[in-house]
């Protein structure tokens, strides 16, 4: 009798251990995860952007009267370092949403902060204005991909937050002011945008093999393979060529 | 030679460059389509079938809309833009007229009387000699072409509260929220369809399109009465600049708008009157916002 609940007791401890194990691993795994870093460059001279001409809304020319706008198809920074350009991972096959940050598209001076939002499926984005003028924020999906939509936001305009069904790069504009060219670009899984310099991080990666992704809007997309080590940074650099 | 070779990359990607948003709309083949043939209809207590309609549609709409319903129909051709809309592209989905939020399905009350309406200054006629049976049939037969009425409900359509008497004091208030959402970006500041930004408007597919003029004796695309140009600026017209307004005005301050477009119009109306007694200024573009 005595040894059947010792059986019991054992075979309990066991299972316990065994849970316990599982709960602890996973958090040596989140622990254990890496990251995929590197920088972006265009190779050559920054192509010339054009400026803007903002005079028929004397609110967006006033914004813009000691700082000139220029488009933003390529924006290059010290050391030939490319901004606004989106890395992913190809076939990500982990949790379904990764990050609870909320990105925002703002519009500022009539111009699109930042110009290329990226964001996982399903997740959050808010479109905010700064702008003491009105406009109007069309996404153009692919209708047969994503819902698209079409918004007023007049000055003072609560944020309006929305999200995006399936992975897709969205143009985006305000018909008010034609200029007015953005990217959402909609990825699965982590993703990082390059800053002004270029550089990147993809952070929470768990260990394993990856081919990553980077778009550039007018340069098109390159691949790289990377092995991320537990705990420890790869890394992928990537060179345009201006098109 | 190099400069004749550097000549014609130029034209063929010109040419590329200008085929990319056409190139974005639908293809569907009619074997995706004929999957979606058991699409029904619901208007009123008529109930549309999508296959009872492949007469009506062949007879009356195919020249136009197309085999495929894809707005690629043998006339088409002939309609340009910006004088002429092309056929609605029934594949993409995507409608102007609705009861619904931007971003959702059109009801099928919506697409109905959008058939039975006709669109003006288009070659889209009034279809109010079909039979209401016919015409249920053929919103069954309109949903059919795209996917996205198999995956998706039609949106709640917005509530429209009932229409206040119209004062001076509304029509005032309207030309306060018309200067206030800006309007007249587009429209102009008298509506004729001349602001700043009419020129250079694209509807969704990239083709030219311009503002409506309230002011030339011209209907509303999406209906005339009170209760349709509310709710034309409450929902916006979807694949067109015309943005939803829905979250920046409130539905009292929306009936102030309706009474205050009343008065560009050509037509005899109460609101007209008022105006003129009012002498009401157009707005000014150049004060900041908030300050009329």
């Amino acid at each position: 009798m005595r040894n059947r609940y010792n059986l019991a007791a054992v075979l309990s401890l066991v299972v316990l251990i065994c849970c316990g194990g599982l709960i602890l691993n996973q958090k040596v795994n989140a622990a254990g995860e890496g990251k995929i870093t590197g920088t972006v460059k265009l190779d050559g001279e920054a192509p010339h952007m054009k400026g803007i001409d903002m005079t028929k809304d004397p609110f967006c020319s006033k914004a813009h009267a000691t700082d000139p706008a220029h488009l933003e198809t390529y924006v290059v920074g010290a050391g030939g370092g490319l901004a606004n350009v989106v890395l992913s991972i190809d076939g990500w096959s982990g949790s379904a949403l990764t990050s609870t940050a909320v990105p925002v598209f703002d519009q500022k001076n009539c111009m699109y902060t930042p110009h290329v939002l990226a964001m996982d499926t399903g997740q959050t984005f808010k479109v905010s204005t700064s702008d003491q003028t009105a406009h109007n924020i069309h996404p153009l999906p692919n209708p047969m991909v994503n819902v698209g939509w079409n918004q007023s936001q007049p000055p003072g305009a609560p944020p309006i937050e929305k999200s995006w069904k399936n992975t897709e790069i969205i143009p985006v504009q305000c018909n008010i002011h034609p200029w007015m060219h953005g990217w959402f670009v909609v990825v699965k899984g982590p993703y990082a945008t390059t800053d002004g310099n270029g550089s990147y991080t993809i952070e929470n990666v768990p260990p394993g093999s990856y081919t990553v992704t980077a778009w550039q809007e007018a340069a098109g997309t390159q691949t790289q393979k990377v092995t991320v080590a537990a705990g420890a940074a790869a890394t992928a650099n990537f060179t345009f060529k201006a098109k | 030679m190099r400069t004749r070779l550097q000549n014609w990359t130029l034209l063929l990607s010109s040419a590329a460059l200008l085929m990319f948003p056409l190139a974005s709309s639908a293809q569907l083949t009619t074997s995706d389509i004929q999957t979606r043939i058991g699409a029904e209809s619901h208007v009123g207590n008529v109930t549309g079938h999508a296959k009872d309609a492949a007469p009506d549609y062949r007879r009356y709409c195919v020249g136009c809309h197309g085999d495929l319903g894809d707005g690629n129909g043998e006339n088409a051709v002939w309609m340009q833009p910006p004088m002429y809309q092309q056929p609605r592209d029934f594949q993409l989905g995507v409608f102007k007229c609705r009861s619904t939020p931007t971003g959702t399905l059109p009801t099928d009350q919506d697409l109905y009387d959008a058939i039975t309406r006709g669109f003006d200054r288009t070659n889209m006629p009034q279809w109010n000699t079909l039979s209401k049976q016919e015409r249920a049939d053929l919103v069954a037969w309109v949903k059919h072409f795209s996917p996205r009425w198999a995956t998706e409900k039609p949106g709640t359509p917005i509530t429209i509260p009932p229409e206040p008497e119209v004062t001076p004091e509304r029509i005032k208030a309207g030309r306060d929220v018309f200067a206030k959402v800006q309007c007249w970006k587009c429209h102009g500041v008298q509506g004729m369809a001349n602001g700043p930004s009419a020129s250079t408007l694209t509807d969704d597919l990239g083709r030219p399109i311009a503002p409506f003029n309230f002011t030339d004796g011209s209907r509303p695309k999406c209906g005339d009465t009170d209760q349709d140009i509310y709710r034309i600026f409450m929902t916006g017209l979807d694949g067109t600049p015309m943005p939803s307004f829905a979250d920046n005005i409130k539905p009292d301050e929306a009936w102030d708008l309706v009474f205050y477009l009343r008065t560009f119009m050509a037509q005899k109306s109460k609101e007209k009157e008022m105006a003129k007694q009012l002498a009401l200024k157009p707005v000014d573009p150049n004060a900041p916002a908030g300050q009329q």
